[in-house]
């Protein structure tokens, strides 16, 4: 708790910090699936780096602030929706959707922004994280090791199992809408 | 899918973030192996798409300036505590309350609480306390000697808050720490009560008047705030707020 603003840091927090301000509120809305709870956190996550800001050392401060959002948005989550942090993937449909042949047509096909919006959005908390970090923001396994506070092999991993079920998200969400097809 | 335990090589390849050898090694793996094939391009059928969709939430436009605000106001040392909207939803509710009241007592309430100012810091008191008793973060000096807590702090701050052991009374001194509260840096004193921790936090007062304290209740925790001599105190705990109020009296001696 040793750290301290000293006069003079906020124009550095301003000009270090804030460009980040977009990783932040897609991190936490991703995170807390809900437009209103990311503005409260990401308002909250800026609170705490300005207050932290005396420690930042330089380095990466986009995944300096990011760790400080994925921090808050899971205390926000074991608060306020416990069950957030316990859902787990439904893997009972897998092997239907394994290894077929139409695969790569279907995922094709099932490209749109809804569908993937809604598969991403049925991960567990913490597939959505990596996948969040890796696709969207972009982030190097360094720096999601960073963020998430884990070793880069287990963003490797947890890669490995998110991709996974989005893709069978995909491809179940294809059948769903290939049935209503046929069914009008 | 992926072969057995190729799942993992499969996506550091597709992210680039194999070593050399590795990712020939892979790439070997590739040739032979039809389901890692297959995995992999379908992997970069939902990459492309992925990146191609508008899935990334930009912050809206007045989240920026809420946050910008008050840095830019160039006050941000005391200001940056922006008000939640939530809160400004408690306050309206609470003065509602405060009419109702009225109506039904037909007396008008003597204060309507504190000010808004107070009431951030009181937020800031709570949340430090929290972060305090989260493990390793109570003490930056650990000492039941009010003579090794109070040298602690030379040259850590600008000013000497006043350290005095309380434990012949039930509430022994166990350290000190530095904490950053209202835009400054404060000193935290930290007294036990059974199995209770109480911090306060002090630092040199605005307020000229030796204002007494009154207990508030806050996420739980009962916190006290008076001035003293020229320095503002918050303590506060989870101890009963009569005892805290007891142990503030004896503080103030």
């Amino acid at each position: 708790m040793g750290e301290q603003l000293q006069p003079g840091q906020a124009a550095g927090f301003e000009q270090i910090v804030l460009p980040h301000l977009d990783a932040a509120y897609n991190l936490a809305r991703w995170l807390v699936r809900n437009t209103q709870d990311a503005e409260d956190i990401v308002q909250e996550s800026y609170l705490r780096a300005f207050k932290f800001f005396g420690g930042y050392q330089g380095g990466d401060a986009r995944a300096w602030l990011l760790k400080i959002v994925r921090n808050t948005s899971y205390s926000f989550l074991e608060k306020n929706r416990p069950a957030d942090l316990t859902e787990e993937f439904d893997e009972t449909i897998h092997t239907a959707a394994a290894g077929r042949p139409d695969a790569e047509a279907a995922l094709v096909q099932s490209a749109d922004s809804r569908m993937l919006r809604e598969a991403l959005d049925k991960l567990p908390v913490s597939y959505r994280e990596v996948l969040v970090l890796r696709e969207l923001e972009g982030m190097s396994y360094k720096e999601i090791a960073e963020v998430m506070g884990v070793p880069i092999g287990t963003v490797m991993s947890g890669l490995a199992r998110g991709r996974g079920q989005l893709r069978e998200c995909l491809l179940r969400a294809r059948d769903q809408e290939a049935q209503r097809g046929v069914r009008r | 899918m992926a072969c057995e335990g190729n799942g993992p090589l499969l996506h550091g390849y597709l992210d680039g973030e194999l070593d050399l050898v590795r990712t020939l090694e892979f790439e070997e793996h590739l040739k032979t192996c039809a389901d890692c094939a297959a995995e992999l391009r379908e992997q970069q059928v939902i990459r492309q798409s992925l990146r191609s969709s508008n899935l990334y939430e930009r912050a809206p436009e007045t989240l920026q300036s809420r946050i910008r605000a008050p840095l830019q106001a160039g006050d941000v040392q005391r200001k940056v505590v922006p008000i939640p909207r939530r809160s400004v939803l408690a306050w309206f509710a609470a003065a509602a309350a405060v009419v109702f009241a009225f109506i039904l007592g037909g007396r008008l309430i003597p204060q309507l609480g504190t000010g808004q100012q107070t009431n951030l810091i009181a937020q800031e008191i709570v949340a430090s306390h929290i972060r305090s008793l989260q493990p390793g973060h109570l003490f930056d000096v650990q000492s039941t000697d009010q003579h090794t807590v109070k040298p602690w702090f030379d040259g850590k701050i600008d000013f000497a808050p006043p350290v005095v052991d309380l434990a012949s009374e039930g509430f022994p001194l166990v350290g000190g720490r530095l904490d950053y509260v209202d835009g400054r840096p404060v000193s935290a004193l930290v007294y036990r009560r059974r199995l209770h921790y109480i911090n306060v936090f002090i630092w040199p007062s605005a307020e000229g008047q030796n204002a007494t304290a009154a207990v508030q209740v806050r996420e739980g925790y009962n916190i006290l705030h008076w001035t003293r001599g020229g320095m503002t105190f918050w303590a506060v705990s989870d101890l009963a707020g009569d005892e805290l109020k007891t142990f503030a009296d004896l503080l103030r001696k």
